[in-house]
């Protein structure tokens, strides 16, 4: 399975400034330690020591945030978007 | 009397060169504590944790930057020494919010049985009727000091009237991003002051996600996001409720606070400028307890307090409170701290509940609360009949926004007591002449 990976600006140095990669997985998983193979840095950036997502980072599949659907063992169809994002924040 | 405090010389200290933000001397992260130079970022590179403004604040005599305070504008730019802002900011292009009523309400304190003092912290009276001029205010110096020819943000509603209006006194061009189906009131505020609009088919967390990934994209090149790129900054601008606060119950601290919770940043700046002022020593350090209030149908803050968690998990919004709809609180987690920490709480209310508190605020204090304001005296009565707030302490209430905005919200239940005849005849006859 092949997704296209929207990488956050401050992770671009890991990609050598490109806004979006490709990547192979059938989950969330799986396209992290892809990405993690081909740019070596970036899913410790993105994970937790203990392998969770990271608290101020928010991944969805689609137009899905993740944290909704089955976390790190989301499924990713071919052809899916997956977007990285910082959590930030309006409102009061 | 002379004043020791001396921010121009902190200006001078930044360990950015070229960006003067008076005693903002660098960004810090909150999570790891890395720590970077003045910037248009908000997210630490190393845990994506949030940044914070680092200050040099003044040293000196606390009573001689009280007096300076007091001396100063009727409007934000009297904490100036204490804001990421430059030392001549009152002489700019800016809408000049804050120093808002503290109304004592003797009488809805009566309604809710306290016995100690209960204060409404009234931001109705802002320039465009809502807490957010505040934040906006901050966020323009800090756009201006970075070059940004653009002002934009993604907004709940009172956020895109604040930036629009904030925009065209300061000169900048903006557009700004709001779900599709907000309250008309907030539309058409934010669509008068002439910049671009656009509503997106969403709610406002799928905004914020727009936001963010337009910002890092070629289109968003010299856009200035005030709750994105310029969040540290314009976060800061919700210390002033703080301050003013204290200022205005004769430089002491509350015992008690009720804050409404959307991402949660303004009862964690609020806090911050609680104890700002203890270390400086304009207010007398004693303890006091914040209490958070969201709605019912976005209450992912108040559910994580009440289950004992420290993380926040989101949910969809579904409440006639918008402006408080964020089913992703950025800041939740450090609301969860700083409830406990202090011994508050977090607590809510259902739609029905918020539509009676404000008709009750305004029944008896003639004060017009948009729905964050019914979310937090409703909670703040809630809290009372809980045993969980003590009604013999001084306690403030913010209300953040003006009624006029979510009149839909009260609409069906209000309305004239009956249509007459211009005669007393009729007048007798609908009852009214008692």
């Amino acid at each position: 399975m092949s997704v296209n990976v929207r990488i956050p600006t401050i992770l671009r140095t890991y990609t050598g400034g490109q806004a979006e990669v490709s990547a192979e997985g059938a989950t969330l998983s799986e396209v992290l330690a892809d990405l993690e193979k081909n740019h070596t840095g970036i899913g410790a950036r993105v994970l937790d020591d203990s392998g969770k997502l990271r608290r101020f980072v928010n991944v969805y599949v689609n137009d899905d945030d993740v944290r909704f659907e089955q976390g790190l063992e989301t499924p990713t169809p071919d052809g899916a978007g997956v977007s990285i994002i910082p959590a930030v924040a309006g409102g009061c | 009397m002379a004043v020791q405090a001396a921010p121009e010389q902190s200006a001078t200290s930044t360990d950015t060169p070229g960006v003067a933000l008076g005693p903002a001397t660098g960004l810090s992260c909150r999570e790891c504590g890395e720590r970077l130079p003045l910037g248009p970022v908000f997210a630490c590179e190393a845990c994506f944790g949030p940044l914070e403004i680092a200050y040099d604040f003044p040293s000196g005599d606390p009573a001689a930057l009280r007096e300076r305070i007091e001396a100063g504008p009727d409007n934000i730019w009297r904490y100036a020494p204490l804001l990421p802002v430059p030392a001549d900011v009152a002489t700019k292009p800016n809408i000049n919010p804050g120093f808002t009523k503290l109304v004592k309400a003797d009488r809805l304190a009566g309604e809710l049985g306290v016995t100690g003092s209960l204060h409404i912290k009234d931001d109705s009276g802002n320039p465009t009727h809502s807490f957010k001029d505040r934040v906006v205010a901050i966020a323009v110096e800090a756009a201006r000091a970075f070059g940004f020819t653009t002002l934009s943000c993604s907004s709940t509603g009172n956020l895109a009237g604040a930036v629009g209006a904030a925009a065209a006194r300061a000169g900048l061009r903006s557009c700004v991003f709001i779900p599709h189906d907000l309250e008309q009131g907030k539309v058409v505020m934010a669509a008068v002051y002439g910049g671009e609009l656009v509503g997106i088919e969403g709610n406002y967390d799928d905004v914020n996600r727009f936001c963010s990934e337009l910002i890092g994209d070629p289109i968003g090149e010299g856009w200035g996001f005030v709750n994105v790129n310029l969040r540290p900054y314009y976060a800061e601008g919700s210390k002033t409720l703080a301050y003013e606060i204290c200022e205005q119950l004769g430089w002491e601290l509350p015992d008690q606070l009720v804050v409404p919770i959307a991402s949660g940043s303004q009862l964690t700046k609020i806090d911050k400028g609680l104890k700002e002022l203890i270390a400086l020593g304009l207010v007398e350090d004693k303890p006091y307890k914040i209490f958070g209030a969201q709605a019912e149908g976005c209450s992912p803050v108040s559910r994580a307090f009440k289950d004992g968690h420290d993380v926040v998990r989101p949910v969809r919004p579904s409440t006639i409170a918008k402006s408080l709809a964020i089913g992703n609180p950025a800041d939740g987690p450090y609301v969860l701290d700083i409830a406990r920490r202090t011994g508050g709480a977090v607590e809510d209310v259902n739609d029905g509940q918020i539509v009676d508190a404000i008709k009750l605020l305004a029944r008896t204090e003639g004060v017009f609360a948009e729905t964050a304001g019914g979310v937090t005296v409703g909670v703040t009565k809630k809290l009372i009949e809980e045993g969980k707030l003590d009604p013999s302490l001084t306690t403030v209430v913010l209300n953040t926004g003006d009624g006029l905005k979510t009149l839909d919200a009260v609409a069906p239940t209000t309305g004239p007591s009956a249509v007459i005849r211009p005669n007393l005849d009729s007048f007798r006859e609908a009852g009214l002449a008692s």
